[in-house]
């Protein structure tokens, strides 16, 4: 679980921070502005390809997607 | 009455909330027409005061042109005022097609549709030519129209980091198992005025089987040689599958747009696009206007050689003067400030001055990048920028941000 959070929290430093933001594992991503709506969409196929697993559109909310630490649960459901 | 007292204090309360966090736009009416010297009323019901205008889209200086103008004229007398249809219907006149031809001929496309605005020509583009199996890639500092035009769309959407060409790539590596691929950006970026790296798009489009877009509103008329565009600045010409752009900034300022590009993707537009469909015809005056400023721009090229020289003489002052502005060649000139409030303390001393600048601030620029936004004109001559750049030595020094870096004005006025 640590493991796949530093990965995914990685992800998303690189992906979309581009100032000196911390982001930390509870860090509000999509409501604090710092993933887009629109950008989710790479994360979404980045988790999909990283773990071998399809993520539902319905399921694949900004809610579910806020967090590294919501992202890992949502992420976890799919792993089999 | 629906309207009650309950709905309309709820909506007061939202007017007041948009002011409470600074963010109430107030119109400045001008009593002129549109030229690098105007007429304004500011604040509503002050006396008139003439100033330098340089903040308008007016690239070229065709705004108030004298044959635009006639051209108008006679449009109005020959074709009329107004249309009463869409296209489709009725509303398609000779000089709707042959302004069709003759932006296709001058953008070096396939063929052109007319929309009535620019706006209206990204929101319809996408769902047009787009599916859910496709994907749309477009840079994150792209204007507010083309993500209206994403939203209605229903490809997937994703998007790069600004001008970052390796992770745009690796955005095309992700999505390769997609119908379509469309790179999407702005040819001249508004708020910044850096260009758009097309030759690298075009080639990433080539080794990965995309389509590129690009939206050429503030670079029509007057970017590259012969004022092509940005296309035509980056050598791309005849490489472009879809170019949207503006008749209401460098092309006469009026009002209308289109999207031009490829054969089949434009037929799509007329089949398709919503706005097209469903709004009225561009009227026969701003057509014969348009038509009247491409005759010109393709006559001659005075006009952008002209806004290219004063350009150069802009950021050489600016920078003289010990001013930061945003690195680049195009007409559109940021003055960074990066505090909220110092931009619009110094647009407002620079309006006393005489000189008409806008400042804008976060949520319209990303926090902590407050400017203002000057915009160059073909119509403006040397004495109206040595004007403006006294204004800028007297307000700037006031402020003490002549020779400062970034880092101490920030350390002077906050983020």
């Amino acid at each position: 679980m640590e493991e796949m959070k530093e990965i995914i929290r990685t992800y998303v430093v690189k992906e979309y921070v581009e100032d000196d933001t911390e982001i930390g594992y509870d860090t509000p991503l999509i409501s604090g502005g710092i993933v887009d709506s629109f950008s989710m969409v790479s994360l979404k196929r980045f988790l999909e390809n990283k773990y071998s697993i399809s993520i539902p559109d319905d399921k694949a909310t900004p809610e579910a997607f806020d967090s590294v630490n919501k992202i890992c649960t949502l992420v976890k459901e799919y792993i089999h | 009455m629906a309207y009650s007292s309950k709905t309309r204090e709820m909506y007061q309360d939202v007017l007041k909330g948009i002011r409470d966090a600074g963010l109430f736009k107030q119109e400045r009416f001008i009593h002129s027409a549109q030229a690098a010297d105007i007429e304004v009323e500011f604040p509503s019901g002050s006396s008139v005061k003439k100033v330098i205008n340089i903040c308008a889209n007016n690239y070229l200086g065709l705004s108030s042109h004298p044959e635009v103008v006639k051209a108008a004229h006679e449009g109005l007398n020959s074709h009329g005022y107004g249309m009463s249809s869409v296209r489709f219907i009725c509303g398609t006149q000779d000089i709707h097609r042959k302004l069709e031809n003759m932006v296709t001929r001058f953008l070096g496309t396939e063929d052109t549709i007319l929309f009535p605005s620019c706006m209206d020509a990204n929101a319809g583009v996408f769902e047009a030519v787009l599916t859910k199996d496709d994907v749309m890639i477009s840079d994150r500092l792209v204007h507010a129209s083309i993500i209206d035009g994403i939203r209605l769309c229903s490809a997937i959407h994703d998007t790069y980091k600004h001008s970052d060409m390796e992770h745009l790539e690796s955005k095309l590596q992700l999505h390769q198992d997609k119908r379509l691929k469309m790179i999407i950006t702005d040819g001249v970026f508004s708020m910044d005025g850096d260009t758009a790296k097309l030759n690298e798009m075009a080639a990433l489009c080539d080794k990965y089987d995309a389509l590129l877009f690009c939206d050429d509103s503030h670079a029509s008329g007057f970017i590259g040689k012969t004022g092509r565009g940005t296309h035509e600045k980056c050598g791309v010409m005849g490489r472009m599958d879809i170019i949207t752009t503006t008749f209401g900034k460098g092309l006469g300022g009026a009002s209308g747009g289109c999207v031009s590009g490829r054969t089949e993707l434009v037929e799509l537009c007329r089949q398709k696009a919503r706005p097209y469909l469903f709004s009225n015809t561009i009227a026969p005056p701003v057509v014969a206007g348009v038509i009247k400023v491409l005759e010109i721009l393709s006559a001659t090229t005075e006009r952008r050689d002209k806004l290219e020289k004063n350009t150069e003489f802009w950021r050489k002052g600016l920078l003289d003067a010990g001013l930061i502005i945003k690195e680049g060649d195009t007409p559109i000139v940021p003055v960074m400030l990066f505090n909220a409030k110092l931009s619009q303390d110094v647009s407002r001393d620079m309006y006393e001055e005489g000189i008409y600048a806008i400042g804008f601030f976060f949520p319209v620029v990303p926090q902590g990048q407050a400017r203002i936004r000057t915009q160059i004109s073909a119509g403006h001559e040397i004495h109206h920028l040595e004007k403006a750049l006294n204004a800028f030595k007297k307000v700037g020094k006031k402020y003490n941000i002549l020779g400062k870096t970034k880092q101490e004005i920030i350390e002077m006025y906050g983020m």
